[in-house]
This record gives C-alpha cells, structure tokens and sequence, in this order.
C-alpha cells in the first residue's frame, strides 16, 4: 500500500526535494543551451512547463487505455502534440524569443524530465495528482534556469532582465556566456547545492544526537539515526 | 570542399556536445570508462548517419510536397524510434558480437536529443541529400570524440581528490566547461 500524500506535497516536491536539475539530473541539454540571459531560461521552462503539465494531465486520463507495451510511443506522440503547439505559437507570437531559443523549443519533445514525470508519475496516479506533480517539477525546473540565467547574464553581460545592474567599469566576463561557461556554472552551482544539503544534514543529525542525550538514551547507533531520516 | 567544411563544422567548431549542447545526458550517464563510451559513440553515430538520411527522406519527398511541415516533431521521432528499434533488430540478426557491443545502448539512443537535433537542424539549415548525410557523420564523430576524450578524463578523475560535494555530476560539469574552453580553440578554422 503505498502511502497517500498530501495534495500540497504533489506539489511542493518538485521544487526542491526531487528538483529536475539538481537532484534528478534530468533535462540538461536545454538548461545549459538557453540560459545566456534569465528571460530565455523561464521562456524555456514556461513552455517546458506547459507540455508538461498538459501531457502528464492527457496521459494521467488515458493511462487505463494504453496497452503496457506500447506506452512509451504514445506518450511520445501526445508529448509531441503539445510541443508542436508551442512551437507553433512561439513561432507566430515570440518570433524573438523563437528566433533565440532555436531548435531548442522542438527538442522539448525529447527532455527527459517529461517523459521520465510521464513514466513515474502520471502513468500510475489520477489526473489532478499528476497535473501537481508536474507544475511542481515545472516550477522547480523554472526557479533552476531562472537562477542558472541570472547569473550567467549579470556576470557575462551585466545585465539581468534587460536592466543594467552592474557599472561599466566591470569588465563583462564573456566566458560566461559562452558554452563552457555554462558548464562551469551550473557544475558550480551543483556542488554548492550538495554543500548546502551536507551542512544541514549534519546540523540536523547533531541536533538529533544532542536531543538523545538530553533524555538519556543511551545507544546511538547508525541505525537509530537512520532511522529518524538524518 | 563544401562538405568538408561541414563535416569539419560539426565534428570540431561547432561539437553538438560542447558549443549546442545536445546529448549531455548520455555525455554525463556513460562516459565512466573509455570502452563504453567508443561502443556508445560508435552507435550514436550509426544511428545518425541513418536519422540523417531517414529523415532528409521524409522531410523532403513527404513532408514538403503534401505542405505536411507542421507535422514535423511528431513524425521525426517516431522515424527514430522506429529507426532504432530496427537497426537493434538487425544488428541482433546479423551479427552477435556487434550486438552485444552496441545492444543496451541503442534503446537509450531514442531520447538522446543529438539524433533529434541533428534531424530538425539538417531540416533548417536546408541541406541537401549529401550534406545531410555529411552533417550526421560529422555531428556522431565529434559525439564519439567529446565522449571518448570526457571518458578518459573520467578515468584518471576516479583516482584524484575531489571534495565531496563535488563528486559525480559537478565535477563532471566543470570538466566538460574546461574541455568545451579548449574545443574553442578550433573557431578559426572555418
């Protein structure tokens, strides 16, 4: 019996606890492709999210009608339909933002954070679950190339949003808005984050060991503290 | 000379893995040992080399003339499932010991977004029959050359002191920002 979760957890979950880019490590292509700026990052997770959304919730619908051994082509078909939606739109509304995301938008079809939330998710749970699900990993997937853009913008063209926020005195760093300085900075990023989520877990595992201590438990092996998660 | 120049294109000044980022996840699953990496470039780049022509086929012979275009996601990737499901058919037919070098890593080629790129650019830029075919060799042998050059760094990684934080994926990260640094070395080539 799988344990029921709450309808907000569906949700909250995706933003960081199984954040796409940093802890699944899915979708990587597109996040270091469009990030030269922060607009082109969260038009890319909008439209991203979008298919998302719209797939997980088509196929969390039909899920009960689709033969096992067929799934993964269907799915792909109704990703592709919802990605050719947004091609399309953006070709005819966005034509700059169209123009700057390249073939990146089409290649929505094939980022594995779609297919792998269609696969884990909305194929096994009901509709209004899946569609919280997948705004969840949207959102989380925005808020990682919302940050990823901003920083490669404000260093590599000073900028952020359009706006300039640093002097002219500063020397752009054009690396960062290169190919390897993508790489480089969400390589960086990725390792602060780990630290961050180290340093906590080890506060948390002391304040844990510090509170057995108080009420005199005696025995603190590896598996109690396993056992209370830290 | 023309289809040198894009040969050249793809596989070095413009690598779909370091200056498009296309295929990073396969770049950053199965580049722990040098041999894994040559048998998965080896069928990436198979399987481009076929993509390209499957897909310059389809584009322009079907697609073009009934005004089909919008249909142009859709189709692309189920010709390369297809596509691959088939090539993992016969190459399981034909010959054993291939298969077994390249079989478990053919089915994740579907999702690796270089085979889908490397169709929807060839699609935009307009090239034809040959250049296409030129284009998927080019883009799978620079794949090949960024996965087996990554690999081999890997390898020598595993024995240095990484903190631990950044072990795995970051360091995988910045490594492949310092290779992509030194491929910018070939921009005055073309």
């Amino acid at each position: 019996m799988k344990k029921q979760v709450t309808l907000l957890r569906e949700f909250t979950k995706g933003l960081w606890e199984i954040n796409p880019i940093f802890k699944q490590i899915l979708g990587m292509c597109p996040t270091l492709a469009v990030t030269v700026s922060a607009i082109n990052g969260i038009a890319m997770a909008l439209a991203t999210t979008f298919v998302l959304v719209f797939s997980s919730l088509l196929i969390s619908i039909v899920r009960k009608w689709i033969p096992n051994q067929v799934r993964i082509a269907s799915y792909i078909v109704i990703i592709a339909t919802f990605v050719t939606i947004v091609d399309l739109v953006m070709k005819a509304q966005f034509v700059e933002l169209s123009k700057a995301l390249g073939p990146f938008i089409p290649l929505i079809v094939v980022n594995c954070i779609i297919l792998g939330r269609a696969e884990a998710f909305a194929s096994k749970n009901n509709p209004l679950r899946s569609v919280l699900d997948a705004l969840g990993n949207g959102v989380g997937f925005l808020i990682s190339l919302f940050v990823l853009g901003s920083i490669r913008e404000i260093i590599g063209s000073r900028t952020i949003l359009g706006y300039q926020v640093l002097p002219n005195g500063f020397e752009p760093w054009l690396i960062m808005i290169l190919p390897a300085g993508a790489f480089l900075t969400l390589g960086l990023m990725m390792g602060f984050a780990n630290m961050y989520i180290e340093r906590n877990k080890n506060l948390e595992r002391e304040a844990l060991i510090a509170q057995y201590k108080r009420v005199g438990r005696e025995e603190i092996t590896e598996e109690v503290l396993k056992e209370a998660g830290v | 000379m023309e289809l040198l120049l894009i040969f050249i294109s793809a596989a070095l000044v413009n690598n779909f893995v370091l200056s498009y980022f296309l295929g990073i996840c396969p770049f950053i699953g199965v580049s722990n040992k040098t041999s894994s990496a040559i048998s998965m470039g080896m069928a990436t780049t198979f399987v481009m080399v076929l993509t390209a022509i499957v897909s310059w086929l389809l584009f322009n012979l079907i697609l073009v003339p009934y005004n089909l275009e919008f249909l142009q996601i859709p189709s692309f990737i189920l010709v390369i499932a297809a596509l691959v499901q088939f090539v993992e058919m016969v190459i399981k037919k034909v010959s054993q010991p291939l298969y077994r070098a390249l079989g478990i890593f053919l089915p994740l080629i579907t999702t690796n977004c270089a085979i889908l790129g490397l169709a929807l650019l060839a699609a935009m830029r307009e090239y034809d029959f040959m250049e296409s075919v030129i284009f998927g060799f080019g883009a799978g042998a620079g794949f090949t050359l960024a996965l087996v050059i990554m690999a081999g760094i890997r390898e020598e990684l595993d024995l240095a002191d990484v903190p631990k934080p950044f072990q795995g994926a970051p360091i995988t990260l910045i490594v492949a920002g310092i290779l992509a640094l030194a491929f910018m070395g070939f921009a005055g080539m073309i």
